[in-house]
């Protein structure tokens, strides 16, 4: 374990990818970033932080494959039994409401959210008239999003996922085997749109009636998390939904007062 | 944050196990006291994941140390018990607060006791005890030596009164722990830190 890496060589590895590429982890938490920075030093053999910092300056791909490294990128199909079965007999009946539904998955990673939001709106024959913006930080990922396509060994967990998520159907109807993968069927992204967005440096890009962010601010401090959560506000309808993680929370934030909590799920409700 | 008015610990009390270490920390607990400076960090391997409000009622029962499980952001409170949620990662900053991490597991394993043992050690120093208890993962080796290489305390509960002895013998075996102690002793010996 290279565990000679001081917290000014990381801060000198974060300017610089500031600086020279637009991607700005200083508000990300330093445990985290740490941790990653070491697993991808000891993964590729580096001599010691500058080693890599001077392949970052001089190297833009392997640069783009740094910051991907940074992020957290684990995800899962269903997670979290209660939460799809609040969005499935509460949220998704009030959006019925509208002739048009927007749904935004912000820092959506690989994409097994909204496949699995893309599966409950088909089953709740929402989805013809929905339209789901999944996006990320990293382009390589948003690509892998777009493929739809995950390690078949996962499906097992996720069939399981789903049917205590009150899934309707046989799980494996919605994906075809192939080679150690599960594709799934492409009717499930003909409403998706899958770009790249950053979380602490774009802008509002829509409005919507639910945004879906989930185990992304985890990785922010306090600031970066409010800033996040303002923006999310400025892209919320009226009486829209924001939902997070199983341990995230808008309390203590400056949104707080406008919105209200949904049962006692983590999805709050803009007034 | 609800504890912002508590002053951060100035030592941490890492308690990490799987397999046979519930057992252990529900009986020491009605026998220790916390101190002010200290807080302690409890890292448990579990199965199914999330169960948190189960194992924190049975702790509570059990003491009247206040316990609860490990919010993102919290300032880490002496005199506190916190428990690694289910399915995350604990992670400890250098400003002393708590960050929750669903990056890949570690040995099969979410929470990590290796991930808040090295984070832990990187916060608090020499001032990090890290006791690794019954179990039959490898995870807590690795966190051990860091704590080791920190200047910091590494104990282990001795095998022959571990459920599971694979844990703390790995661990005897790879990070040469300062400390080896049953459970009677292990009480004695943190309330003495």
């Amino acid at each position: 374990m290279t565990n000679a890496v001081t917290d000014e060589e990381i801060t000198a590895l974060l300017m610089l990818l500031l600086e020279q590429y637009g991607y700005d982890f200083l508000g990300y938490s330093r445990a985290s970033v740490k941790r990653r920075i070491l697993r991808l030093l000891s993964a590729e053999k580096f001599n010691g932080l500058t080693a890599m910092i001077q392949r970052v300056k001089l190297d833009a791909d392997y640069a783009r494959r740094c910051i991907e490294e940074i992020t957290v990128n684990v995800t899962e199909m269903f997670r979290d039994a209660s939460f799809y079965q609040c969005l499935r007999n509460t949220i998704l009946p009030v959006l019925n409401t509208y002739p048009m539904i927007r749904i935004w998955h912000a820092g959506c990673s690989t994409g097994e959210e909204v496949y699995s939001m893309a599966i409950l709106l088909q089953e709740e024959n929402l989805y013809h008239k929905s339209l789901l913006y999944a996006t990320d930080i990293n382009p390589g990922v948003i690509e892998k999003a777009r493929k739809g396509v995950f390690p078949i060994s996962q499906m097992k967990m996720y069939s399981g996922n789903y049917m205590a998520a009150g899934g309707k159907e046989a799980f494996s109807k919605y994906y075809t085997a192939n080679y150690g993968y599960a594709r799934f069927d492409e009717r499930l992204k003909e409403k998706i749109i899958f770009a790249t967005h950053n979380l602490v440096t774009d802008k509002s890009f829509n409005e919507f009636q639910l945004i879906v962010c989930r185990n992304v601010m985890i990785y922010f401090d306090k600031d970066l998390q409010e800033t996040v959560l303002k923006l999310f506000d400025d892209s919320l309808e009226s009486l829209g939904f924001l939902a997070l993680g199983a341990r995230e929370t808008i309390r203590f934030s400056s949104i707080e007062t406008r919105f209200r909590q949904v049962d006692k799920e983590r999805i709050w409700r803009k007034m | 944050m609800a504890e912002d008015v508590d002053k951060p610990a100035q030592k941490l009390l890492l308690i990490g196990g799987s397999a046979g270490s519930l057992e252990v920390i529900l009986t020491m607990l009605p026998h220790i006291i916390l101190r002010d400076h200290l807080a302690m960090v409890i890292v448990l391997h579990r199965k199914g994941g999330d169960d948190s409000a189960v194992l924190i009622s049975l702790l509570k029962d059990r003491t009247s140390i206040p316990v609860k499980e490990a919010e993102g952001k919290e300032i880490i409170a002496g005199g506190h018990i916190y428990v690694a949620p289910g399915d995350y990662h604990l992670l400890i900053e250098k400003n002393k607060t708590f960050t929750l991490d669903f990056s890949e597991k570690i040995h099969f394993s979410r929470p990590s006791i290796d991930v808040s043992f090295q984070t832990g050690t990187e916060a608090f120093g020499t001032a990090t005890i890290g006791v690794l208890l019954s179990g039959a993962s490898k995870d807590g080796t690795e966190g051990l030596r860091s704590i080791n290489s920190a200047g910091g305390i590494s104990v282990v509960q001795t095998p022959d009164s571990s459920v599971v002895d694979f844990m703390p013998a790995n661990a005897i075996r790879y990070a040469s722990p300062k400390e080896m102690l049953n459970v009677t002793e292990l009480i004695d010996y943190i309330n003495r830190l």
